[in-house]
């Protein structure tokens, strides 16, 4: 289907200024930045975590433990989204036990994708503390779920798509809302 | 890369896409079976029946414990304990199970097509663990998922399969996965056991196992059937040792880097030497522990989600 740009609510610059804050809103929050590991979710919430994890080691040089989690297996949607059927690997090399847990993902909406990954890391272990951390809170919660960490509030409508663009993938680092439109 | 198939039927049927698409999600399913609480709940709710008419520890266990890592209810079900002793007909049977709501049939049976005949009637999902003489598809995707492990392809290699290639669901499965992705299979044994026409499976043949194992990438043993050879195929086990056993001697003119496979159960010293089978050039209990991955990727593949629109 197309789609049409609405708006282009953050570029780079106003972007690494949100990753530079939160970064030091984390490094406030928890003394112990050795019992912190933080877990991006799939796909882009890696992206995200990684770069936390390079801001925290610049900061404190503290080297942080990242993984990865697919929470494809814990989804009570995923047969509606064809290309979530797709199971791809969750790479934790490290005990989550007792850590504090900081928990990545790029855009919280309905709050579903969160109560999945917060199954699946109790499936792993039992953390001391799971923190979350969004790019985009864009409202429109369906469980009592909220962040920790964000890097902007959005309020949208329901008919919209926020889509947050990454270097390492995307080529460009940019925030849009779009809208489905035209014809296809 | 989506999978659209409601059964599972063989090998035969599978597109090399279809193929991938399992052996990748077997590749990130694996890892659960190493965690410390070893399941995840996708197919919770799902009620599966092992439905098993021939004897087997492997494959039977393996479906149940894939099904278990996943969340769905299994039931096993042996021709022994069953009212097929009393002379209830298999559709019948099948019939009476599936009025218990059930949403997966895994079938094992001596008669060959067994599966395609409960998927006329069934409206479970029927997943075929071996049929007669015809295909055993979960033991040639656990192979080639363990292939690709060791060798990191699979296209392009040389892959012998020596035994008892007439009778083995095994071998035909794996000949109709290794040609889709592109290996090249050579079939080896004696004359009665290869006859000529098993070429027309698109694999070469061989009755010279010096000359067979020379070069190749994997040597796949297969047991031989003792259960099946009233009919005199080859005239004694000593002289099936000498031709065709796996030996230390014989090993060593492959590929530096091949491995060995056999799916068990095997006959020590028979067709393949102790020394090998339990040498790090050995990959069957691999092959086993890969086992419980494709089986998690076939049931997830075929039953998770809602109902979709099957292709076959």
């Amino acid at each position: 289907m197309k789609e049409k740009i609405k708006a282009r609510v953050m570029d780079s610059r106003k972007i690494k200024r949100a990753f530079n804050r939160m970064a030091t809103e984390i490094t406030e929050r928890n003394r112990d930045l050795n019992n912190l590991v933080i877990i991006g979710i799939r796909t882009r919430g890696v992206h995200i975590a990684k770069r936390i994890a390079n801001l925290i080691k610049e900061y404190d040089n503290i080297d942080v433990p990242v993984g990865i989690l697919d929470i494809t297996l814990y989804r009570d949607d995923f047969s509606e989204l064809e290309d979530k059927h797709i199971v791809k690997k969750t790479e934790i090399n490290f005990s989550i036990e007792n850590k504090n847990v900081l928990l990545v993902d790029d855009v919280l909406f309905t709050g579903r994708t969160i109560r999945a990954a917060m199954d699946s890391l109790i499936d792993l272990g039992r953390p001391k503390t799971i923190q979350l951390l969004v790019f985009i809170d864009r409202g429109h919660k369906e469980l009592p779920i909220r962040a920790d960490y964000t890097g902007k509030s959005l309020p949208t409508s329901r008919r919209e798509q926020v889509k947050v663009k990454l270097k390492e993938i995307d080529k460009k680092d940019e925030v849009l809302i779009t809208e489905p439109g035209g014809i296809e | 890369m989506s999978f659209k198939k409601k059964h599972l039927l063989g090998i035969q049927p599978l597109t090399k896409s279809e193929i991938l698409t399992i052996l990748n999600t077997a590749e990130s399913l694996k890892e659960i079976s190493k965690r410390e609480v070893k399941k995840v709940p996708v197919l919770r709710g799902k009620t599966i029946i092992n439905l098993f008419f021939e004897p087997s520890t492997r494959t039977r266990s393996s479906f149940e414990l894939a099904a278990k890592r996943l969340s769905a209810d299994i039931s096993s079900f042996s021709k022994t304990t069953s009212s097929a002793v009393k002379g209830e007909t298999l559709k019948d049977t099948v019939l009476n199970l599936e009025a218990m709501q059930t949403d997966a049939l895994i079938i094992r049976h001596s008669a060959s097509g067994t599966p395609h005949f409960l998927s006329t009637f069934c409206q479970s999902h029927v997943i075929n663990a071996g049929d007669g003489t015809h295909e055993h598809p979960t033991q040639a995707l656990l192979d080639a998922f363990t292939i690709r492990e060791a060798k990191k392809r699979l296209k392009g290699l040389k892959v012998v399969i020596v035994g008892d290639i007439l009778h083995s669901r095994v071998a035909r499965s794996n000949v109709f996965l290794l040609k889709k992705m592109g290996a090249q299979v050579l079939l080896v044994g004696p004359p009665a056991l290869v006859p000529p026409e098993m070429s027309q499976l698109g694999a070469e043949i061989d009755h010279d196992m010096d000359r067979a194992v020379k070069k190749a990438d994997v040597i796949m043993m297969l047991r031989i059937q003792m259960e099946r050879q009233q009919k005199n195929y080859f005239p004694s086990i000593r002289e099936y040792r000498q031709l065709y056993s796996l030996t230390p001697k014989r090993f060593e003119t492959a590929h530096k880097k091949a491995i060995i496979m056999h799916p068990g159960p095997i006959n020590r010293d028979v067709e393949i030497s102790t020394h090998l089978a339990d040498s790090i050039k050995s990959v069957i209990l691999k092959q086993v522990e890969n086992g419980i991955a494709i089986r998690m990727a076939v049931l997830y593949l075929l039953l998770g989600g809602k109902e979709r629109d099957f292709t076959d």
